[in-house]
């Protein structure tokens, strides 16, 4: 499976009444986009903003970022199964808008979203303080559950994103890349002597509110399977959860996954990359040995010698981490790891809820329960009034002076456990 | 003003003389800087001086710890020190190990932050690396210059009162407290990369060492239970009234053995719980619910099992280090053996 993804970057975005992109200018017509959005009578009204890296802004309480695509050549749409009709992705062409992204702010929880500042400390620990963000604050109306507000605030996203990828349809890229998974048996044709190398994504699917989607199914209701990277790259996973802001992959993490692409650029050098194995983290201990079973006998019927292995999230799915290592291990395929540490505000406790020696090689994004001074900022974009409830805050987070001290856990992606930033921890 | 080093060596690097001048006794040298007092006065340039030597053989150390320990931070404490320099040890393990108690005693003793420098191998390390910084360094003394370099900058960062980063930036040994960084690639990159290595064979750091568990695995399933002699084993504490060997109530360094063959049923009056990690009341109402000697004797009675063991062994497992649980366990499995136990029911909180 083949897909040329092309880049087009993005180098302002303002609001206004028409949607274009005009010289890497992205226009905003907000009309538009509120209709689209409050097409779903479960929203009563939504904020449109722009929060710009450097800016004295921050956004929160923050529940996904995605970027923009358009699929411009090829089978199916932009998150198949959700917004695009159920058909398999990943091949023909992509475009991609650089350097912006959609983000959804409202209270779904008021515990698990997250903050992103656009300048100062907290900037230095989030990937997204980097992007331009087309952010949508999202109200519900009364009495709306919980879980249906989720879902409405993420399929909003979603609609938002690709009505702003669809502008970019009939634009040049300013550069393209072209991924290529080949079949088993061609891989083993192509390259015999490289050693086969797949990637163990595990996805969050504890249940209530922490849940993943492939292709619009919930993953929890998943066994582990097989899915071409570039799938990935149009988006057939996004993220439908509420867990601690840091270590939560947002949409746009899966839609540029990063070990897939890191094993891609080695693909065909030093390994040959057969693809991905998802699999989920349910909580009941028969779904965690169903699933790691499973994710194990996938790596070893794909004849790999070795396997990336990823979490999402932390405590539980630790032992989902350290089951797919043992039992992947025990299968003589190598592993390594990458997570995050809850090691205590001090760094002294251990890390993990679980451990095992085969798991002897570990990359880690980080301690989350360090504690940082997040300086006020001029503007909010959404609302202050969770910041003391959210998971990594405190009942004296928020200061008078809207300064905010609290671990690096409340940071939206600041310890993603899919290698998508540079933070770590010795 | 330069900020103030004091550094410590032993005799041999004072050019005193080697094993045979191993119990010259300690002396402060004011205004002297020696052997890799050289190196490191260079590497300091105009930012820090070294405003005192401390001299003193291995085996005195060695010998005198108390007093000579106490000397030399009353010595650090005249001079007046910004930060306080001992060794490179590199191999040399009673060196080392003077290196470490000194560099440790200075920095709780003081508040004057202390550094020393060693081979990964030398027992000052394990001994002292979470009370001082202990840069690493090559097995020998060829290794003077590689551990100059890394251990000036780092001395100089402590006199400075910097902010000292991870372990693998700043050049010491990880002192089992974790720290964040940057680093300079993703993780996605550096997964990738850890991986290569590991199919080729080639030696890997991992980023985070595993705890090393001990796990057991469970014994084959007891074929006739109404032959089984069964014993009780708890981490939750149960203990009789009073509390007879005063078991810990977090962190235990003891386990208790007490016969149970006159107890039918174990009451609130006859024990109660040590433990301190959970609210006591229900344990204390009715041990039995940590301990469950009522229905075991029901089992006994009806020949489910063949008999409860006369005696039982309790600890508290709160907060109790896993080497103590260990060695409680090593202990009293010997004693359960020897008198024919077949099973145990473990029970914890």
């Amino acid at each position: 499976m083949k897909l040329e993804l092309g880049f087009i970057k993005i180098e302002d975005v303002v609001l206004g009444s028409e949607s274009k992109i005009v010289d890497g200018v992205l226009t905003v017509d907000c009309e538009a986009v509120k209709k689209l959005v409050l097409e779903n009578d479960k929203i009563k009204d939504v904020q449109i903003d722009v929060a710009k890296p450097g800016e004295s802004t921050r956004i929160t309480p923050v529940k996904d970022v995605i970027q923009p695509r358009v699929k411009v050549e090829g089978p199916g749409g932009i998150f198949p199964g959700v917004i695009a009709p159920v058909d398999t992705v990943g091949s023909g062409k992509t475009y991609a808008l650089e350097g912006m992204a959609v983000v959804t702010a409202g209270k779904i929880v008021g515990f698990q979203e997250g903050i992103i500042d656009m300048s100062g400390e907290g900037a230095k620990y989030c990937p997204f303080s980097k992007l331009i963000n087309l952010v949508l604050v999202i109200e519900p109306i009364e009495g709306l559950k919980q879980h249906d507000y989720e879902e409405a605030v993420r399929i909003a996203g979603l609609k938002v994103a690709c009505y702003i990828g669809e502008l970019a349809r009939t634009l040049t890229p300013y550069r393209t890349k072209a991924y290529e998974t080949p079949t088993l048996t061609e891989g083993l044709k192509l390259y015999p002597d490289l050693p086969r190398v797949a990637y163990v994504k595990m996805l969050q699917s504890q249940g209530l509110l922490h849940d993943t989607y492939v292709y619009g199914v919930d993953a929890k209701k998943t066994l582990s399977t097989f899915i071409y990277p570039t799938e990935l790259f149009d988006g057939a996973i996004l993220s439908g959860n509420c867990v601690s802001a840091c270590d939560k992959n947002p949409t746009i993490v899966h839609e540029n996954d990063p070990v897939s692409t890191e094993l891609f650029e080695q693909h065909g050098k030093t390994i040959n990359f057969v693809g991905v194995i998802i699999t989920n983290e349910n909580v009941y201990l028969a779904d965690k040995k169903r699933s790691s079973d499973w994710s194990a006998k996938m790596a070893e019927y794909f004849g790999v010698d070795a396997v990336v292995i990823t979490e999402e999230g932390f405590g539980n799915p630790d032992t989902d981490l350290m089951m797919n290592c043992t039992k992947i291990e025990a299968k003589g395929i190598k592993t390594v790891l990458v997570t995050d540490e809850y090691c205590g505000q001090d760094g002294k406790s251990q890390s993990l809820a679980d451990s095992n020696p085969a798991a002897d090689a570990c990359v880690t994004a980080g301690n989350a329960n360090q504690v940082v001074v997040l300086p006020a900022m001029d503007k909010v974009i959404g609302t202050l009034d969770y910041v003391n409830k959210i998971a990594g805050g405190n009942e004296n987070s928020l200061r008078p002076d809207g300064s905010i001290e609290a671990e690096i856990q409340v940071i939206t992606g600041a310890t993603s456990e899919v290698g998508y930033g540079l933070l770590s921890a010795r | 003003m330069a900020l103030r080093v004091v550094h410590y060596i032993n005799q041999f690097y004072a050019n005193i003389g080697g094993e045979e001048k191993a119990d010259y006794p300690a002396e402060l040298r004011v205004g002297e800087f020696v052997g890799p007092g050289m190196a490191l006065k260079q590497a300091f340039g105009e930012e820090a001086e070294i405003v005192a030597t401390i001299v003193c053989g291995d085996s005195f150390f060695a010998e005198n710890m108390d007093e000579t320990t106490a000397k030399v931070v009353a010595w650090v404490k005249e001079q007046n020190a910004d930060v306080f320099v001992a060794g490179p040890a590199f191999n040399a393990g009673r060196y080392g190990l003077a290196c470490g108690a000194v560099a440790a005693a200075v920095k709780e003793q003081l508040g004057v932050p202390s550094v020393t420098a060693m081979y990964s191998e030398n027992p000052g390390v394990d001994m002292y690396k979470a009370n001082t910084y202990i840069v690493p360094t090559k097995n020998s003394a060829a290794g003077m210059r590689d551990a100059v370099k890394k251990l000036a900058p780092l001395a100089l960062k402590l006199a400075k009162g910097e902010k000292i980063g991870a372990s693998c930036e700043d050049n010491y040994f990880n002192q089992g407290v974790r720290v964040n960084f940057f680093e300079q690639e993703r993780g996605a990159k550096r997964a990738v990369d850890m991986l290569l290595k590991k199919i080729a064979g080639k030696p890997f750091e991992t980023e985070y060492p595993m705890p090393s568990f001990d796990r057991v695995a469970p014994n084959k399933a007891v074929k006739d239970m109404s032959k089984a002699t069964i014993a009780l084993v708890t981490s939750g504490g149960i203990v009789p009234k009073t509390n007879p060997d005063h078991i810990e109530a977090s962190n235990a360094s003891k386990y208790g053995e007490y016969d149970i063959s006159m107890f039918n049923d174990l009451t609130k009056d006859s024990h109660e719980t040590a433990h301190g990690g959970y609210d006591p009341v229900y344990a204390n109402d009715d041990p039995d619910r940590v301990l469950p000697v009522d229905v075991l004797r029901d089992m006994e009675r009806e020949g489910v099992i063949g008999k409860l063991h006369n005696k039982f062994y309790t600890t508290v497992g709160n907060g109790t280090a896993v080497a103590s649980a260990k060695k409680f366990a090593e202990e009293f499995s010997k004693k359960l053996i020897a008198d024919g136990v077949t099973a145990v029911i473990l029970t914890s909180t």
